[in-house]
């Protein structure tokens, strides 16, 4: 294939601004890494943030000397901040996936300019997920108790637990996205180190590029390589947040036990994951100037994924109501859905409806989808509705089930709060030292986005930018 | 339960010393390194020499250690309880347990001679309000760790209720007081002896002009006549006797009636109709009501001849809740009310038809009449004396009198008004007659009527010898020169009579932690004999009176059966006086309207205040409110939209010119216009639990009106928070009934006698349950030899009809499996550990609803929905059919309690577990291994006891016979609601029940398969009222909601 | 100057290599090598590479881990520990097919990468092409035509001229150590 193939909009809007080859790519990308300056901001931004990290230690500390008892968990609410938060971040994880992989395999070339940022995100989101099913145990110190292995128990893990699918769904997809994205990285750090100075430098890149030389067999089995891994993270990705919404749709709770789970959890993993994805990106390519790699029409194409799983995460809601219509007024559903409205958490439930359904609607209009400002904003929002529907989800369910003698109420602690803002410095942190020692736009793909990356007929020298297309996806692996 | 034998020895100073006293305890500091620095013999004689030391004396005065007010901050429980691990008076008393020196017999259930880790069980008694009940005590190696009743005794008949069974936790009290003790400081008994001897001779020689003695209620015949001598000897010393909750009001009634003391018993057994006028005979507080609830359940089988309850009553109670009809009164209302209810019977006076109620009235007397002989009328103990002698009246006129009720000597020796006579000491102590005043066992610095002001009185008396004699350095010990540690019931020897006169020997279990002596060991004393020893005096009292020519195998056999046999009294032929009394209350009834009328009554739970320090009690949930760790004002839901309040709102009373100001809750049936408060709380010098606690009520209780006043209320701004275990009491509102809330699951089902008998199944067709086969696995056949070698398979029936919330199970439970306690905060925030609770719903009329109580254990679902989803497989199932916990396998995800519909799992939030104190290391269970942090938690069907049973048939090469397994729960029902057994065998007891119409499971459409199924209860309405009330019978309790504050 | 290891030609563009690529194996060199800073199309073939064999690698990892998974869950809960949880029987297996599935994806992702660099021969740090200065730029855009020595048609005068045929910007000489 080759330009025939182009999609329909690659025609009327480029995805790589006009005015560049391959060494200004290349300068321009590794120059953030090698050349820029430490700027104030940046080391600023960086202090700040881990002193958020030292604020987690803290409060994880505190946890290990006392117990889960410091939250404001009880009987009933056994789950608090920790899953709420565990949720929300491996969802904000899927976008990252979502872009590299399923977007590769749609040959959509215009992921090539975010899909290194968007992979390193979903990592450090997984990171900050991880530590939650960690911490929350009562005993942390035997957590791994849930790993396959044997122990001083002689017994193992009891495998139809949801909560065990979990660490196996959540540690697959934390390993293959890392070495996705580190696959994906090495050609890059080949550039990187022949382009750093320093000696020493050169020799840090040179280690992990492990003697990349850009052969031609290497490619090609780079390429199928790539391609597996992105057919494989696919069905993952689809799986993990399947799996996490299993922890409560195979549970026997009202409120939990529900088929629509899944879809609507991996919809809504998308959804808060590419607001993420905007909020990043728009200051980024403020920031490294990068414009004009990383486009309006990246942000668009994001704001339209956005309107449409939003859509989706919509129709679950008003499934769960349809349900409890129709399981009628005597039912226990009938009363979840009451208790919710009604409740006395039904601020958290209308503020869910308003900032993951209601304000998100703006993005039909065209203006907005292409306002960075306005995206960025909106992306808040819907992070904050898509935390919010995980923790009514989670408490708003448990505080009132089948026996109403149990029924209790849930208030975070300040080392609730400590604990999930601890976690955001945790992921900053990480993003500030990505740009700066890593390439945050993967080049060698940029670089096929370029119309002289395209071989032509010999002798045929001229050049036509309305026929670049992404070589990468031709041939028997296509 | 290898780690706790190990831990075990941890309750002898030599070995524990170290561990102990290297915790950090910031002012014991030098002490410690002193205890440190001496090692084994010369142990107390070190104590000696400390007790010179400043630090010892500064830690003396302390009430208690620094950081004790951190008690209820839990996160911070730990470090306080090193602390208190530290102090010198832990470190005193964790000398090894030792037996008794005299000769102590063991319960037939086991053989003489100490088997190593298997309990032996003594026949014993624990006192309340001067009443004995009759106990047996589990012992581990010489170390009491349980009560439960004693079957053979008709008072007990096995059940043990909420008082005596905590009494264990007193014992252990690391705050008890552990020495004699001077102006502060510590001396020794012999110090006391000979300093008390000079004073007494003082005494002898004006004929104890200036002597006098104040005591509780004592029913001990032996301690009686102790007095008795001790008044011969000293002929001008006056004798009083004061108890809060005391029973001045009954005493009154019959000498009304009769012109004589007598004692009311109640055969309930026989009595189809029950009337109560404000009685709350189900509740433990009440004499005799562990044997009074055990005859009321069992009439309550709607396959035989049920009986009917009928209640009137000002303040709800588990008694008003079982009613068939509740009468929702004020207090001063119902005396009008019984002389109405005379009147309509024919006694004379005037019936007043006017009343709203002439209804009710009229119903009841006609099924009083229609049941003369095998009725009866019950006054409570607060309702005036008037009201008492028309229920002798009406119960002779039914012709009651020798069926349903026996009329015989009292129990309580020597009865007296109790309020005149400490208003008269009171009247003696500002006279300054006063030379030596000694109180036993009393604490009227604290619960004396305030307008006594009992403790200036005391403090100015000048009396030379003050002395006070009880287990904890109270208030009153405070104000005393002289304070003599008592030892506890199980560590003395004593006597008591039982509600029915017959008469309880307590016997020790355990020499004296802190070598407190006996209230017969003290009055000796005061009659020089310091040197006689509380087993001494029992015996020679006894010997006078065994008529038994062999006193040796006699006395074997009494202290063996617990109690000496043939000493019940004898019914006694009085006759009520003819006329009835006019009532005078009509006019107190009628009060202007500002005011608002005020009822005294005892806590449910820490009764008077004596068990204000005891852990289990405060966490124990009043039956009604659930409430827990404070002692809230109950106000009726009528007034309280009346006047805008709200539960946990602060509001201040005034009672003829004293203030208090106490938190008020809402309580669903409460009559309107009163209020009701709770004493025993406010407790100012007590311990690390009690101390501070809750409101102290007695502030403004006055001589002249001990149970019912009148206050103007006053709301305050503050509000202040309560800790409820069930904020939800599920009372409908028309607001929850229009999003159609009012119905959601049938957890309780009830009907009508009648419904039952036109359809017995209308309890399992309320909810439709899911087919067996229904599944896309195989069930497990837990009557599969291959499966399930022995064949058991475990299950329980909980009889909602018999069940009267009184919460006994809860606290046997608390006892058996070592739960801990963990505060008012964690309360608070819904972290309570009861592995069984009771749940109380309410339906219908809030101002007059019916109640319902449901005890929910662990349903060892065998589709258990906690297993499936443990990561860990720490709860898994036994092939018995048990829902087994394995702690140590837990890592505490919570997930299994989330995933539990009954919410029956307990969490380890914080190290909830004392690990520190030593005195209850040398309590616990050591059967039951300690949870500790992190760790999940659950009834186990108490597991223990089914191993033992099993160990011992297969030794014997048999099957375990059906009832040999008795739960905790079980075995400490006064009502017999708990059944447990073998559901594998077709002819054991709780099979049958399961095969009966009315069991059902709860919440079966789940598929849970629950081990432990409800009887319904089935209650036994009168027709002619019917049609009124219970509109909403037969259908499920409804689950609407009424959210507090 | 040390004994030599191959011919470097150095290109303007991808389209430029592949064409010298393919010349050159047309007249017989088949110890050839292209550098390119992406992937470029038709490269592979126009040097002769043609047996990819990283799916097949990926087909085996996937393999395994089914069985891994689903042999694991089993083995644990039938055979080495059974034991009663909530009344399911030993085998559950629709509870199973979860994590069968995440361990098929592990293994056959981590068998797609470490076979890759496997079969690739990395990881490699020295090479003698690294030796030469300009091919620095084979990773940022540059691009290079390698015949080696070890090619038996190689002759240092005669390859030299045929590769100045094709038209490089330079030729280098890829000195051996």
């Amino acid at each position: 294939m080759s330009t025939q193939a182009v999609p329909l909009e690659d025609r009327e809007e480029p995805v790589l601004e006009p005015g560049h080859d391959m060494a200004s790519i290349t300068a321009k990308i590794s120059d953030i890494v090698l050349e820029r300056p430490l700027s104030v901001g940046w080391v600023a931004g960086v202090m700040f943030c881990s002193g958020i990290v030292l604020m987690l230690g803290t409060a994880v500390g505190y946890l290990f000397l006392k117990g889960t008892g410091i939250w404001g968990i009880n009987i009933p609410v056994g789950w608090g901040f920790a899953i709420v938060n565990f949720v929300w971040w491996i969802g904000i994880g899927h976008a990252g996936t979502l872009i590299s992989a399923i977007l590769h395999l749609l040959r959509q070339s215009w992921r090539n300019s975010i899909n290194r940022f968007a992979e390193a995100m979903t990592l450090f989101a997984v990171m900050c997920a991880g530590l939650f099913p960690l911490i929350h145990t009562g005993r942390p110190w035997l957590a791994y108790w849930m790993f396959p292995i044997p122990n001083t128990m002689g017994y193992w893990p009891q495998f139809r637990s949801p909560l065990l699918w979990d660490v196996f769904a959540v540690s697959t997809y934390g390993t293959i996205s890392l070495v996705f994205w580190y696959t994906g990285l090495i050609p890059d750090l080949a550039t990187l180190r022949d382009r750093a100075g320093n000696k020493w430098i050169r020799m840090i890149y040179g280690a992990l590029a492990m003697g990349w030389r850009g052969e031609a067999r290497h490619w090609e089995r780079y390429e199928s390589a790539y391609l597996l891994l992105a057919g494989l993270s696919t069905p993952l990705v689809l799986s993990v947040h399947t799996v996490v919404s299993f922890d409560f749709a195979i549970s026997i709770m009202p409120g939990w036990h529900t088929t629509v789970f899944p879809p609507y959890f991996v919809a809504g993993a998308i959804y808060s994951g590419f607001a993420m994805v905007l909020i990043l990106c728009i200051p980024v390519r403020a920031v490294y100037n990068l414009k004009d790699m990383i486009t309006i029409r990246h942000l668009e194409n994001a704001a339209k994924v956005m309107l449409a799983t939003g859509l989706i995460v919509a129709y679950g809601y008003i499934l769960e109501i349809y349900m409890a219509w129709y399981a009628g007024p005597k039912s226990i559903d009938w009363y979840t859905v009451h208790n919710r409205f009604f409740g006395p958490y039904a601020g958290p439930y209308w503020m869910l409806w308003i900032c993951n359904i209601i304000v998100p609607q703006v993005l039909w209009i065209k203006s907005v989808r292409r306002s960075p400002f306005w995206l960025f904003i909106l992306s808040l929002v819907v992070l904050v509705g898509m935390w919010l529907e995980r923790f009514v989800i989670i408490i708003l369910s448990l505080h009132r089930d089948f026996v109403p003698s149990s029924w209790g109420m849930y208030y975070p602690t300040k080392w609730d709060w400590m604990t999930y803002i601890g976690t955001l410095g945790l992921f900053v942190t990480m993003i500030f030292l990505f740009c700066r020692v890593l390439p945050v736009i993967s080049i060698f793909e940029i670089r096929m986005l370029l119309p002289e990356s395209h071989v032509h007929p010999v002798g045929d020298h001229s050049v036509d930018a309305k026929h670049a297309g992404p070589p990468q996806l031709e041939g028997k692996h296509g | 339960m290898a780690a706790e034998n190990t831990k075990r020895e941890d309750v002898c100073p030599g070995k524990n010393k170290k561990k102990t006293l290297d915790a950090q305890a910031l002012d014991l500091a030098v002490v410690r390194e002193e205890i440190a620095s001496t090692s084994g013999p010369e142990y107390w004689r070190s104590l000696e020499e400390l007790a010179g030391s400043d630090e010892f004396r500064a830690m003396m005065h302390r009430e208690f250690p620094k950081g004790s007010s951190e008690w209820l901050d839990s996160v911070s429980r730990r470090g306080f309880l090193q602390t208190m691990g530290a102090s010198l008076a832990l470190a005193g008393m964790t000398a090894c347990t030792r037996q008794p020196l005299e000769q102590i017999v063991p319960y037939v259930r086991q053989p003489d001679d100490v088997i190593p880790g298997r309990p032996q069980f003594y026949a014993s008694a624990t006192t309340l309000g001067g009443y004995a009940s009759p106990v047996l005590v589990e012992s581990h190696m010489g170390r009491p760790t349980k009560i439960e009743g004693n079957p053979d005794h008709p008072a007990s008949l096995g059940a043990a209720d909420i008082f005596s069974q905590a009494s264990l936790l007193d014992m252990y009290d690391p705050d008890r007081s552990q020495t004699p003790v001077y102006l502060g400081e510590t001396r020794s008994w012999k110090n006391f002896t000979d300093q008390i001897r000079t004073r007494m001779a003082g005494q002898r020689a004006v004929d104890g002009e200036g002597f006098r003695l104040l005591t509780g209620p004592i029913s001990s015949p032996t301690l009686f006549s102790q007095i008795q001598a001790l008044l011969k000897m000293y002929p001008k010393a006056k004798w009083h006797q004061y108890s809060p909750l005391h029973r001045d009001n009954v005493l009154a009634g019959s000498m009304l009636a009769f012109g004589q003391a007598v004692e009311t018993q109640y055969r309930l057994d026989g009595a189809d109709v029950i009337l109560s006028l404000d009685a709350d005979f189900l509740s433990p507080s009440f004499p005799g009501s562990a044997r009074y609830t055990h005859d009321y359940a069992a009439r309550r089988n709607p396959d035989a001849a049920m009986n009917r309850l009928y209640v009137v009553e000002s303040v709800p109670s588990p008694t008003g809740a079982k009613a068939e009809h509740r009468l929702s009164q004020r207090a001063s209302e119902v005396e009008g009310l019984a002389q109405s209810l005379a009147a309509s019977l024919g006694l004379g006076g005037s019936a007043d038809e006017a009343k709203e109620d002439a209804r009710f009235l009229r119903a009841v007397a006609e099924d009083l009449k229609a049941h003369s002989g095998a009725s009866v009328v019950i006054a409570g103990d607060q309702q005036s004396p008037e009201v008492h002698a028309l229920a002798h009246a009406i119960n002779a006129h039914l012709g009651n009198v020798g069926k349903t009720v026996v009329y015989s000597d009292t129990v309580l020796a020597n009865p007296v008004d109790q309020t005149a006579s400490l208003k008269e000491l009171a009247q003696d102590l500002r006279e300054k007659k006063v030379d030596v005043l000694v109180i036993l066992g009393a604490n009227p610095v604290y619960d004396a009527p305030t307008d006594l002001n009992f403790g200036d009185a005391l403090l100015n008396s000048g009396a030379g010898l003050r002395l006070h004699f009880g287990l904890h350095q109270d208030e009153t010990a405070e104000l005393c020169q002289w304070h003599v540690n008592a030892a506890h019931s199980l560590e003395a020897w004593s006597d008591g009579r039982a509600y029915d006169g017959s008469v309880c020997l307590v016997q020790p279990l355990i020499a004296p932690l802190y070598e407190g002596k006996s209230a017969h060991e003290l009055v000796a004393a005061l009659m020089g004999q310091s040197t006689l020893t509380g087993h001494d005096i029992l015996r020679s009292y006894w010997q006078g009176q065994a008529k038994s020519a062999d006193f040796e195998t006699w006395w074997r056999k009494t202290v063996h059966d617990g109690f000496v046999d043939g000493t019940a009294y004898p019914a006694k032929a009085v006759t009520a006086k003819a006329s009835v009394p006019a009532g005078k209350s009509a006019a107190a009834a009628a009060g202007d309207a500002s005011m608002i009328e005020v009822s005294f009554r005892g806590d449910p739970a820490i009764y008077d205040g004596a068990f204000a320090n005891n852990g289990w009690m405060q966490e124990l949930p009043k039956p009604m409110s659930k409430m827990t760790w404070d002692n809230p004002a109950w106000i009726g839901p009528a007034y309280a939209a009346r006047k805008g309040l709200k539960s946990e709102d602060m509001v201040r009373l005034e009672i003829a010119g004293r203030n208090v100001e106490v938190p008020v809750w809402i309580q669903a049936g409460h009559p309107d216009n009163a209020i009701t408060v709770f004493l025993g709380y406010g407790r100012r010098r007590v311990g690390r639990v009690g101390t501070g606690v809750g409101f102290d009520l007695y502030k403004a209780r006055s001589s002249d009106a001990p149970w019912r006043t009148t206050a103007k209320l006053t709301p305050l701004a503050q509000t202040y928070k309560l800790a409820s275990t069930q904020g939800y009491q599920t009372i409908e509102t028309g607001v929850a009934d229009d999003h159609g809330v009012a119905r959601t699951r049938p957890v309780i089902r009830e009907g009508s006698l009648e419904e039952y008998k036109t359809n017995p199944n209308f309890a399992r067709e309320m909810e439709e349950a899911p087919e067996r086969n229904v599944t896309l696995y195989p069930n497990v056949d837990y009557s599969d030899p291959n499966y399930n070698k022995l064949g058991y398979a475990w299950g329980m029936t909980v009889d909602l009809g018999a069940c009267v919330g009184c919460n006994a199970c809860m606290i046997a439970c608390h006892s058996e499996n070592n739960i801990p306690v963990v505060g008012k905060p964690q309360v608070v925030v819904g972290r309570h550990m009861h592995w069984i609770r009771v749940d109380a719903y309410y339906q219908g009329d809030r101002d007059n609803p019916s109640a319902s109580f449901q005890p929910v254990p662990c349903m060892q679902c065998e589709n258990a929905p906690c297993e499936l989803v443990c990561p860990v497989g720490a709860t898994v199932h036994s092939s018995e059919g048990l829902n087994d916990m394995v702690y140590n396998r837990c890592i505490g995800t919570r997930y299994c309690s989330n995933n539990c519909p009954y919410k029956v799992r307990r969490f380890n939030f914080l190290l909830f577990q004392d690990w520190e104190t030593p005195q209850f290391k040398m309590m616990r269970n050591p059967d039951v291994s300690i949870r500790s942090r992190g760790v999940m938690e659950k009834c186990t069907y108490c597991v223990q006891r089914i191993t033992v049973a099993r160990i011992d048939s297969e030794r014997e090469e048999r099957s375990i016979k059906d009832g040999e397994i008795q739960t905790a729960c079980q075995q400490a029902c006064p009502s017999n609601a708990i059944v447990f057994g073998n559901v594998n065998d077709p002819n054991s007891k709780v099979s049958k029940l399961k095969g009966q119409a009315r069991n059902y499971s709860m919440l079966a459409e789940l598929n849970t398969r629950p081990r432990t199924t409800y009887l319904a209860e089935v209650r036994n309405p009168n027709p002619q009222l019917e049609s009124a009330e219970h509109a909403g019978a037969s259908s499920a309790v409804e689950h609407a909601v009424v959210e507090r504050s | 100057m040390s004994a030599l290891n191959g011919l470097l030609a150095e290109f303007e563009s991808a389209s430029d290599l592949v064409a010298a690529a393919k010349t050159t194996h047309r007249s017989g060199y088949n110890d050839i090598e292209a550098y390119s800073p992406f992937p470029v199309h038709g490269l592979g073939e126009a040097i002769g590479f043609t047996k990819n064999r990283v799916p097949l690698v990926v087909l085996i990892g996937g393999i395994i881990g089914a069985c891994t998974g689903y042999g694991l869950q089993y083995w644990v809960s039938a055979i080495t520990y059974p034991i009663n949880v909530g009344g399911r029987p030993l085998n559950s297996w629709p509870s199973f097919v979860i994590i069968t599935f995440e361990l098929t994806v592990l293994f056959a992702g981590l068998s797609a990468v470490i076979g890759m660099l496997v079969l690739n021969d990395l990881p490699r740090p020295h090479h003698p092409v690294f030796n030469v200065p300009q091919f620095e730029r084979a990773s940022q855009d540059r691009f290079f035509l390698c015949v080696f020595a070890a090619d038996p048609k190689f002759n240092v005068t005669e390859t030299r001229r045929f590769l100045e045929r094709l038209k490089p910007i330079s030729i280098a000489d890829v000195p051996d150590e």
